[in-house]
């Protein structure tokens, strides 16, 4: 089961001092799978997809990626392996064009290419994410769910095996919202194996396969985001005693 | 371990790759190269106009020519500034100066440029992990320190505070060979902005949390590119030496060099390859000027064009050219 596994985390822990950011987190994510991870605010969540994508390195416990173990790698030998990922907080590359900002992805990661080769996949990354503007232009003149989408076609253009999305949704607006659960939406329908750490439950119950739910750092629920949504557990998490 | 073995489905990049990218040329870069041909030529042919005061304005110019422009190879993508050209040009300097009476001079100079590279890889390593205001004073401290070391070991081996570097060596030698080794740097330099090297740096001056997410061994990319740029000041050293008949570390490592160096950079300005070029040339006309005319206050002077230049330029000579440029182009097209 778990070598089948596109990625799975097994008891892993973070500690900073003496606050544990990620206590003995278990869960795996088959291939062409979307997951959810989703929990309160400070649930560790964010922390979760720093110890997957190398940018922490978890306390205790191991990581593996189709069966093999990538705890103590470097974030850049974990990208090259094939994880991608976006920002909760979206890092454009402000000296460099759009189309350059997403070929940033696809030149020293998991698939590589580069001169004509890397223009022309650039350029079909952004059709892919809807980006209509031109590819030469500064990415300063960018809106946000524009930038958001460069970011998105800069991770994919590392053809990830797997693909970290960080509160991808956040702060876009209705109109904006339904466009974006739209590009997920096709990337998953494309068999793109995804994790989704979200707090639009809309988008969640539309998106994901599973979900696994984290409180305090501890997973307290798995399952469908039907199933977890109803959770008694999950509810007192994010509620409150008085409603569950 | 297979997974090590599956980077998708292409193959890896490979060096050669990079070369073979790099020689397809378009129209443009063929002016780009052509354009560089000529105007080498023109320079080249300094010599033929004045043998004494100009030539000699020559040669200051070639010298920090070189040091400008490969100090912004490292320095202009990666915001990273070094303050360490003076540790490496005294190196330089200093292999000559102590080699001269056992080995001849291009010898020399070879060696200079291996003893410099080996010597930033070692700083490199140890420096680049740091950031910000600290790799910024680290640098500054090392030319001292590789000073202070230079100093006491004469002092143990009982010679004088110096060297005499006894080897005559014509200023027109000395600026054509300036001239070769500032071309050198240029084609260097715009190889790499050609290449998957150039782009790492530019996206790690950017953010170099996306670029370890983006997969670039970023210690790796910045050390590279520190080595190319200190060679190139330890060659330089070397070059220039028989110019001093008498050097001694506070002449070989004067941090003064390294300041100099930094200020004509940013004059030029540092994101274009030719940037540094347009910052040196008026630069040390300036200082000519005010060495000539006032040499008593030039460290006073020498700060205050520093402020001005931070102040009222600070995307340096070729963003206000890139401004003109693009105002006249608006005017053109009617929108203003």
């Amino acid at each position: 089961m778990t070598d089948s596994a596109a990625l799975s985390v097994d008891g892993v822990s973070k500690r900073f001092g003496g606050l544990v950011a990620v206590d003995g987190m278990s869960f795996h994510l088959s291939p062409n799978e979307t997951l959810g991870l989703i929990g309160p605010n400070g649930s560790g969540k964010t922390t979760m997809l720093n110890l997957i994508s190398g940018a922490l390195k978890p306390t205790a416990g191991a990581i593996r990626l189709y069966g093999d173990d990538v705890s103590a790698e470097p974030a850049t030998e974990i990208a090259r392996r094939g994880v991608a990922r976006t920002f909760q907080i979206v890092r454009m590359l402000p000296s460099l064009t759009v189309l350059e900002n997403v070929a940033a992805g696809g030149v020293f990661g998991h698939a590589r290419r580069w001169g004509v080769e890397l223009d022309d996949f650039a350029r079909s990354l952004l059709r892919r994410v809807g980006l209509q503007v031109a590819p030469d232009s500064p990415v300063s003149t960018l809106t946000y769910i524009d930038q958001k989408r460069v970011e998105l076609a800069r991770a994919l253009a590392s053809e990830p095996k797997v693909l970290l999305l960080d509160e991808w949704l956040a702060g876009l607006n209705p109109t904006e919202l339904r466009t974006g659960v739209a590009v997920i939406e096709q990337l998953r329908s494309e068999g793109t194996t995804i994790v989704i750490v979200e707090h639009v439950m809309d988008a969640i119950r539309s998106l994901c396969d599973r979900c696994v739910v984290m409180n305090s750092g501890a997973k307290i629920a798995e399952g469908t985001p039907r199933e977890v949504l109803a959770d008694a557990e999950v509810i007192r998490a994010y509620l409150g005693d008085a409603n569950a | 371990m297979s997974g090590s073995g599956e980077r998708g489905t292409l193959p890896p990049a490979s060096f050669a790759q990079d070369v073979r990218a790099a020689l397809v040329l378009s129209r443009r870069d063929q002016r780009t190269l052509l354009a560089g041909i000529l105007l080498l030529a023109i320079a080249a042919m300094l010599p033929v106009f004045s043998q004494t005061y100009w030539l000699s304005i020559g040669v200051s110019v070639a010298m920090f020519t070189v040091l400008a422009t490969s100090w912004t190879l490292f320095s202009g993508p990666t915001n990273y500034i070094a303050l360490s050209t003076a540790a490496f040009f005294g190196i330089g300097m200093y292999i000559v100066g102590g080699g001269l009476p056992y080995a001849p001079f291009p010898v020399l100079v070879l060696i200079a440029g291996v003893a410099g590279a080996l010597f930033a890889v070692v700083v490199g390593l140890a420096t680049l992990r740091i950031s910000g205001v600290y790799f910024v004073i680290f640098t500054l401290g090392l030319a001292e320190l590789v000073r202070q070391i230079v100093a006491w070991g004469q002092h143990v081996m009982g010679t004088s505070s110096g060297l005499y570097v006894l080897l005559n060596i014509s200023d027109r030698t000395m600026y054509w060979l300036l001239l070769g080794l500032a071309a050198l740097v240029y084609l260097i330099g715009w190889l790499i902005g050609r290449s998957r090297l150039g782009f790492a740096l530019r996206i790690i001056g950017n953010d170099e949390v996306v670029a370890v997410h983006c997969g670039i061994n970023t210690a790796r990319a910045k050390v590279i590119l520190f080595v190319i740029s200190c060679t190139f000041a330890s060659i330089t050293g070397a070059l220039v030496a028989p110019r001093w008949s008498y050097v001694e570390p506070s002449i070989a490592f004067s941090p003064f060099l390294s300041f100099e160096v930094v200020i004509m950079a940013l004059l030029g300005g540092v994101h274009r390859l030719w940037g540094p070029l347009v910052g040196v040339i008026p630069f040390t006309l300036l200082w000519e000027f005010i060495s000539a005319k006032f040499p008593a206050q030039t460290t006073m002077l020498l700060g205050a064009c520093f402020l001005l230049i931070v102040y009222f330029i600070p995307r340096g000579v070729v963003g206000l050219i890139e401004d003109l440029v693009h105002k006249g182009m608006r005017a053109k097209d009617g929108h203003d």
